[in-house]
């Protein structure tokens, strides 16, 4: 098992790096201007200046490779600092050697009260390396990352987590009981979710529960924090609505795999053996037949945890929750190539990692499957 | 009757409204509480010279500001200087080369130390650095040197005479930085401050506490602000993200947000949500004119690289302006404006639309639609049907065009009205949009572009910002037009090209006069109108909306539509 991890992860570093050029190159190729969403009165040889003072005109592999430099060497430099066997944040870092006089992520009020001279500016963290940069924010791509991590892993997280809760519990039934109303039912609600799209359950959801019936917020708030009960019940509000349209297009996708798998294993000789043996429905189902019926279904749950972290582009742009997904979106809009290559290629690792681990899941549980 | 009492309960509900916040406190500083806005599109950066945008323009206002502003009705109004300098008040040099502007006294930055004309200098410098990128560089064109006489007077001299010298460090695209947060910015390292660009320090009557890109701005109110009891709002979240349908319903539907920016949808849809009564819509008209560009050159494929060229030679027939005479006189502008732009649309026939001192009327025939005039005089020109399939010929060349604009609801219904219009005065044509991002996009690569314009005819709006035409109307002189010698950059994009007008043009760079200025532009405008190289169809508005317990908005085409945020304040 170990041999057969280290040999996909080394494989996997090729795949990576070709997956990184095709990216690049279909971004690249493809006609997008950083300069295009600027009004007109901004005259061609002002927008001229500004393509070459981002870059943009340099020749595409000189662009690319100074990108993989970047990525490659000087990114995993600001994220993670070693030193004496210890991991720091790179800005923690800083803070903590007095290299830096201000600790990290200090809004600018905080920092006009502890430095009223305006020294704070002594400490551009960009001094200590180059980094990714943006073309419409001109600030780090990885900084804008993790800014919006918070938002796309609580909304997108648990929805899927919601899913697979409703999924689960409603494949097995409607297997148990295949044909029976319950079952004519979850196909009717899952075939719902499955094919009505989400920018049309959002804005459908929008208009009955916040328009109508006033009971949640349309817009998502990001900058709440959950400090109390109070924040908490707020944070809740506003999460439902996304929440619950993603988590029904998860739960109709998942609980399809779950009830068909089901099936499959109801009608195996070894549950005959099992009920034949005197051994109660419920251990015969839930013991005998889910296990085994989980093996595929694992897989499809781990292949699609990737997507959680990519965020969901529509749902998030319907309910403003500005996460990944509308990071994505907005900068293949605005053409801008270092946001859209890094978050495509931090997908793409997370995908090939997660394929490795979805395998190797399998191995785990279906102990008639051995790599070595 | 009952009308005029419905406006004099408005009016005296307008005047009562100040007095009654007065009295609970809601017009002193940060007695209004918290202001919500919403942009749909969101700002990426709080400084104006690295984007260009209109959202961070606009969102800078509220902490940067400039010497001076221009206010709802156009007219500029000094904002941090004492007073506009004029040839009159001698604060513009007789010869027109230089500008002196004074800033008020005992302005201070948001951090307490005060703003001086050191500042301003900086300013230019910063912007003016060829490695910077600057994307408000044309606001400093033809500065030759900004000079910081006293800690208060700043002296701009420009290269060559300039008649309207209220470009650099006026409006809310050049608005003044502080030099010492900037200081460490210049050129290559402009985007290297990321905290200073994310967070810039202003003399405005908010600072910003945080700044997330693309996603939310919090500011609160500026407590060394200049005008003691604003601005009115202590605290304001302004939010981006979604679309514009979104940002209507939430302030005229949930009530969630008190000013939304930029409404350009349905007007059928925004008028329904406004019947709701939570807020209103306004709308404010600056010098936008959605217009259509006649090809004045070639775009046949078969000439190659020489396509929409000048030496390409010129288009079959959309040269003639009794064509474009007949194309524009088939157009119902009205229709137009009812179906896709509501109020936020007025029909117009001249390019050059405001201010009022720059608008023509000679054009105003267009404004009704007159489909058997327009067949009338094509066939009186003898471009007649002569093979029978319902399109004229033009000395044996079939009168089709391929028509091209940016994908967007509104244009492509526009495309789909003007199209059936054209057919009914036997001209036909070939639909076609394309995304924005590569119709507007400059890269000479594309064969889409609307500089390259490998069409007959196409549509989009163009603006100038500010008051002032001049820079605008010489957007037409021949030297302007795009070609493959200058990357296909250029503004003269239907190839327009007449001796006479570049006269005119020279002219008016020398004119100081206000009323023949006035007069020049109007000649210029009407000369284009009636070569009809462009159909202007629509002047379009700036539509936002904003809740009816919000005060103060005066909605503003002409800079910022937060110019006066200071003053903006709940009304209980």
């Amino acid at each position: 098992m170990l041999t057969f991890t280290i040999r996909r992860l080394i494989l996997a570093i090729p795949t990576l790096l070709f997956i990184s050029f095709i990216i690049f190159l279909i971004v690249k190729l493809s006609p997008s201007d950083p300069t295009a969403g600027l009004p007109l009165t901004i005259p061609p040889e002002v927008r001229e200046q500004i393509r070459e003072s981002l870059g943009v005109n340099d020749p595409v592999f000189v662009q690319y490779f100074k990108w993989l430099k970047l990525m490659m060497w000087d990114e995993p430099l600001h994220l993670i600092w070693v030193e004496d066997g210890w991991l720091y944040r790179f800005e923690d870092y800083l803070y903590a050697r007095e290299i830096c006089p201000h600790p990290p992520h200090l809004t600018q009020l905080e920092r006009t009260d502890l430095f009223p001279d305006g020294d704070y500016n002594s400490c551009i963290f960009d001094e200590y390396g180059p980094r990714i940069i943006s073309y419409q924010t001109r600030s780090p791509v990885m900084e804008l990352i993790l800014q919006r991590m918070p938002q796309t892993l609580w909304v997108v997280g648990t929805s899927y987590i919601v899913g697979i809760l409703i999924a689960l519990p409603l494949g097995i039934i409607s297997a148990y009981r295949q044909y029976s109303w319950f079952d004519q039912l979850g196909t009717f609600v899952s075939m719902i979710g499955f094919s009505v799209p989400t920018f049309f359950t959002g804005v459908l959801f929008i208009v009955i529960f916040a328009v109508n019936l006033g009971w949640f917020p349309s817009v998502y708030d990001t900058t709440l924090e959950v400090t109390d009960w109070e924040t908490f019940k707020q944070q809740f509000r506003q999460m439902i609505m996304p929440v619950m349209v993603l988590g029904l297009f998860n739960a109709s996708q998942i609980s399809r795999y779950m009830r068909a798998s089901m099936l499959d294993n109801l009608n195996q000789d070894y549950v005959r053996t099992a009920r034949a043996k005197g051994l109660s429905e419920s251990v015969v189902v839930l013991v005998h037949v889910l296990r085994n019926s989980m093996i595929p279904v694992v897989t499809v749950i781990a292949l699609n945890v990737p997507a959680v972290f990519g965020g969901a582009i529509i749902t998030e742009q319907v309910f403003k929750v500005n996460g990944i997904g509308q990071l994505l979106i907005i900068a293949i809009q605005a053409g801008d190539v270092p946001v859209v290559q890094t978050v495509s290629f931090i997908f793409a690792v997370l995908i090939v990692l997660f394929n490795l681990l979805a395998d190797i899941l399998y191995g785990v549980l279906d102990p008639r499957i051995r790599y070595d | 009757m009952k009308r005029t009492s419905i406006l004099l309960g408005a009016a005296a509900a307008m005047a009562m409204s100040p007095l009654a916040a007065w009295a609970d406190g809601h017009l002193a500083r940060g007695g209004s509480g918290h202001l919500n806005i919403i942009y749909w599109q969101a700002p990426s950066t709080l400084n104006p010279y690295l984007s260009g945008g209109t959202k961070e323009v606009e969102s800078a206002s509220l902490v940067l500001e400039s010497l001076g502003r221009f206010d709802d009705t156009g007219t500029l109004v000094p904002w941090l200087a004492a007073d506009i300098p004029t040839v009159e008040n001698g604060g513009v040099s007789e010869d027109l080369t230089q500008i002196i502007w004074t800033l008020q006294e005992g302005i201070t930055w948001s951090d307490g130390t005060p703003l001086t004309a050191a500042d301003a200098v900086f300013t230019w410098e910063y912007c003016t650095h060829p490695e910077g990128g600057c994307a408000q560089a044309s606001y400093f064109d033809g500065v030759e040197s900004i000079v910081a006489v006293d800690d208060l007077t700043i002296e701009i001299t420009f290269n060559a005479p300039t008649p309207f010298p209220y470009t650099a460090l006026v409006g809310a695209e050049s608005p003044i930085i502080q030099a010492a947060q900037f200081a460490d910015c210049l050129g290559a390292r402009a985007p290297e401050c990321t905290e200073a660009n994310f967070g810039p320090i202003g003399t405005g009557p908010f600072v910003v506490t945080e700044f997330r890109p693309n996603d939310v701005i919090e500011f609160a109110a500026n407590d060394s602000y200049r005008v003691p009891d604003q601005p009115h709002f202590a605290t304001v979240t302004f939010k981006g993200g979604g679309d514009a349908t979104a940002a209507a319903r939430s302030v005229l539907e949930t009530g969630e947000f008190d000013y939304a920016w930029n409404l350009q949808i349905d007007p059928t849809i925004l008028s329904q949500m406004e019947a709701q009564g939570n807020g209103t819509v306004v709308t404010a008209f600056g010098t936008s004119v959605e217009r259509l560009h006649l090809n004045q050159t070639n775009p046949d494929p078969a000439l190659g690289d020489l396509r929409s060229t000048v030496e390409g030679g010129p288009h079959p027939f959309l040269t003639d302006p009794i064509v474009g005479q007949a194309m524009s006189m088939a157009i119902d502008r009205a229709l137009i404006v009812e179906i896709g732009y509501g109020a936020g649309g007025q029909p117009t026939c001249n390019v050059l639309p405001a201010p009022e001192a720059y608008a023509s009327t000679a054009n105003d025939g267009c404004l009704v639609q007159d489909i058997a005039g327009a067949n009338a005089l094509l066939d009186e020109a003898g471009h007649v049907d002569t093979d029978g399939d319902g399109i004229r010929e033009y000395n044996g060349v079939p009168m089709t065009v391929l028509y091209q604009t940016s994908t967007n609801a509104v244009r492509q219904d526009t495309q789909a009205l003007v199209k059936q219009w054209w057919e009914e005065i036997g001209i036909g044509s070939e639909l076609r949009n394309i995304d924005a991002s590569v119709f507007f996009g400059g890269d000479p690569a594309s064969p889409d572009t609307f500089q390259k314009f490998y069409a007959d005819v196409e549509m989009y709006t163009n603006n100038f910002a500010g008051v002032d035409p001049q820079a605008y109307m010489a957007n037409w002189r021949c030297s302007d037009i795009p070609g493959p010698d200058t990357q296909w950059q250029g503004a003269n994009i239907q190839r327009f090209c007449a001796e006479e007008y570049d006269a005119l043009v020279d002219e008016m760079a020398q004119t100081a006069d206000l009323a023949e200025r006035g007069r020049l532009a109007m000649a210029m405008n009407d000369m284009i109108m009636q070569s009809y190289s462009i159909i202007p169809l629509v002047h379009r508005g700036g539509v936002s909306a904003h809740a009816n317990t919000l005060g103060g908005v005066r909605m503003s085409d002409w800079d910022t539509e937060l110019w006066n945020i200071a003053e903006w304040h709940r009304i209980p």
